[in-house]
């Protein structure tokens, strides 16, 4: 399967964010970067609303991460609960 | 940011739909092919707009919302570095000339994408690429004028920025960045957004954006550093939209695809010859290197764009076939190129220098195959020449490729000891090729590439000169009159950085950012 990512800008809203997703991806890699968190997965990555929510205490609209988001690779799919990026082969 | 969330009566997807499909109407008044005239000729047959979809179904009502929040922050950003003299934190001044690069060659693409894209949304029938390419046309006004205004604030301090606009439109090398996005605002509406939403945006806005502002991070420029960000986070909806584009043709017609892959091997290649400027600037202008060009374009080419063709190819997509030539050029691409500017140093707007010990040291770990082999004795000779000051600044002109508008510097691939020079004789001229690839893009739209706009030609055809220069008169001096028409002023804003006033204003200046005088 081929590598998908997320990179976010390291800052006091993505930390969290980057803890959820480290949560429900366990094949979920971090890379640190200068100024910037780059996520990489095999093939697939989900970003779910509630394990957000979970750990920031309160609720959390998934478009909000438009503001903190740098680069991606992979196929995307967003609703109300989740973001997913995958490949298809 | 603590936003707070009101709950909302529709759902993501059922609101995407109101908001896109659900605005649009089908006229009654006046005929689909008068409203949309350009969406017949290139080619592409779709069959059904409504199956194209924005995945991350971003409406414009929470467009307003994020966006404000992205400018509330970068601006508390700006003021910030300004009322701290921030540009004094940057590792050296030599690293102000990458921005003198990117605001003369850079900020005014941004400008045009916003041209650009307001023009494809406005020729799509369907609502929903309409909605994308009109935020995107938002996105790309909004880079625009927050590049000028970070970057303004260098301005005030350093020199070869003053008049960016005008140098993007007349400097010689300017005209590459330039050529490129006055190729694809040309092209018709599909081609546009196969260029720059999927060429441009997904295949390579990496290399640009990423190093460059990982660039401004590492060399202690808080400002470029968050325009940068600020910027980018639009683009993953601008990469989304590319991709999504592209799948959207491929699936509504088996005939689209052939068209389209002439398209992606012709931007791919465009694209990467813009890069070459990106290429040099990692590699030699930044005082602390992130990575290198050449582990730049293995991650996010190789690696990234590997698993993109991969994913296309149950489309019948294949990698464009200049990802072989550009494999090899690789270890080659910026030490070329930074010669060249190196050569060139009194005809451009920002200075260049030799690397020191250390950072030939890192040039030939980074590129075992090729730097102490090919460029490191051609820089100690330049270095030696110009302790004994004999600095060489180049003033004749370079023969430049027709399609790219880059001197022919590159060599052949595989062989770095010869350029590589093509030619196509065509309605009694000739034409000369930096490379096949930039040759076989002619071929296939002469008439559109004889006209190109090449800076060499036109000043030998005496339309750089300020107006009024008679360069009959005895001891005319063509490079200072072209300087003029350039609006800059040599020995200020050109010339070698050892020698500038930015080095010897930025020694001073810090020295009083840090002692009491």
């Amino acid at each position: 399967m081929s590598t998908v990512f997320l990179a976010l800008q390291t800052n006091e809203e993505t930390r969290p964010i980057i803890e959820a997703i480290l949560q429900d991806n366990p094949s979920a890699v971090v890379d640190e970067q200068p100024a910037m968190v780059k996520i990489n997965a095999d093939g697939r990555l989900v970003v779910r609303r509630e394990t957000i929510e979970e750990l920031i205490g309160r609720d959390y609209d998934l478009q909000e991460l438009q503001v903190n988001m740098i680069t991606m690779s992979g196929n995307l799919d967003q609703t109300d609960d989740e973001i997913i990026l995958f490949w298809k082969s | 940011m603590d936003m707070q969330v009101a709950k909302k009566k529709l759902g993501l997807k059922e609101r995407y739909a109101v908001m896109t499909r659900g605005l649009d109407w089908t006229p009654s008044y006046q005929k689909m092919e008068d409203i949309y005239p350009y969406i017949a000729y290139e080619g592409i047959k779709i069959h059904d707009w409504d199956k194209w979809e924005d995945p991350f179904r971003l409406t414009m009502d929470a467009y307003w919302k994020y966006q404000a929040e992205k400018e509330r922050k970068l601006y508390a950003i700006i003021d910030a570095f300004n009322q701290n003299n921030g540009h004094l934190n940057v590792t050296d001044a030599r690293y102000i000339n990458t921005i003198k690069l990117f605001i003369s060659g850079i900020s005014p693409l941004e400008y045009v994408a916003h041209r650009g894209f307001a023009h494809a949304g406005r020729a799509f029938p369907g609502a929903g690429p309409r909605v994308a390419c009109l935020m995107q046309s938002l996105d790309e006004i909004r880079h625009a004028q927050t590049q000028v205004h970070s970057i303004s604030n260098y301005n005030k301090y350093y020199n070869g920025m003053h008049d960016f606009h005008h140098a993007h439109d007349r400097v010689w090398f300017l005209s590459v960045p330039k050529s490129f996005f006055d190729d694809a605002i040309t092209a018709g509406p599909f081609e546009f957004m196969v260029s720059i939403g999927f060429s441009f945006e997904y295949v390579l806005t990496n290399l640009l954006f990423v190093p460059f502002v990982s660039g401004a991070a590492y060399n202690g420029d808080m400002g470029t550093m968050t325009f940068g960000f600020s910027a980018q986070s639009d683009e993953a909806r601008h990469m989304t939209l590319g991709l999504e584009v592209i799948k959207f043709i491929l699936e509504q017609d088996p005939a689209n695809v052939p068209i389209v892959q002439r398209w992606i091997d012709k931007w791919t290649w465009r694209g990467y010859r813009v890069l070459t400027l990106v290429a040099m600037m990692m590699d030699y202008m930044l005082p602390k290197r992130t990575m290198s060009w050449k582990e730049a374009w293995e991650v996010y080419f190789e690696e990234n764009g590997g698993a993109l063709f991969k994913d296309l190819a149950r489309y019948g997509i294949k990698m464009p076939k200049c990802a072989e030539q550009i494999a090899l050029e690789k270890d080659h691409l910026s030490h070329q190129a930074w010669s060249t500017f190196y050569n060139y140093a009194a005809a451009a707007n920002f200075h260049t220098w030799m690397p020191d010990e250390d950072e030939m040291a890192w040039l030939a770990a980074k590129y075992p195959a090729s730097f102490d082999k090919h460029y490191r004795p051609r820089y100690e000779f330049w270095r030696e020449q110009a302790a004994k000051g004999n600095r060489f600044y180049n003033k004749t002109l370079p023969m430049l490729c027709q399609t790219c508008q880059i001197p022919m510097i590159f060599t052949e691939p595989g062989d770095a000891t010869k350029i590589c020079y093509r030619e196509v004789d065509y309605k009694g001229d000739k034409y000369h090729f930096c490379s096949d690839h930039c040759k076989e893009i002619f071929e296939h739209e002469p008439e559109k590439y004889v006209q190109a706009w090449l800076p060499v030609h036109q000043i030998y055809q005496g339309n750089c000169f300020p107006e009024g220069t008679d360069p009959t008169v005895e001891g005319f001096d063509p490079l200072a009159a072209v300087l003029q028409y350039y609006k800059l002023e040599h020995g200020r804003d050109n010339l070698d950085f050892d020698i500038s006033e930015d080095k010897k204003n930025f020694a001073e200046w810090r020295g009083q950012a840090t002692k009491n005088i």
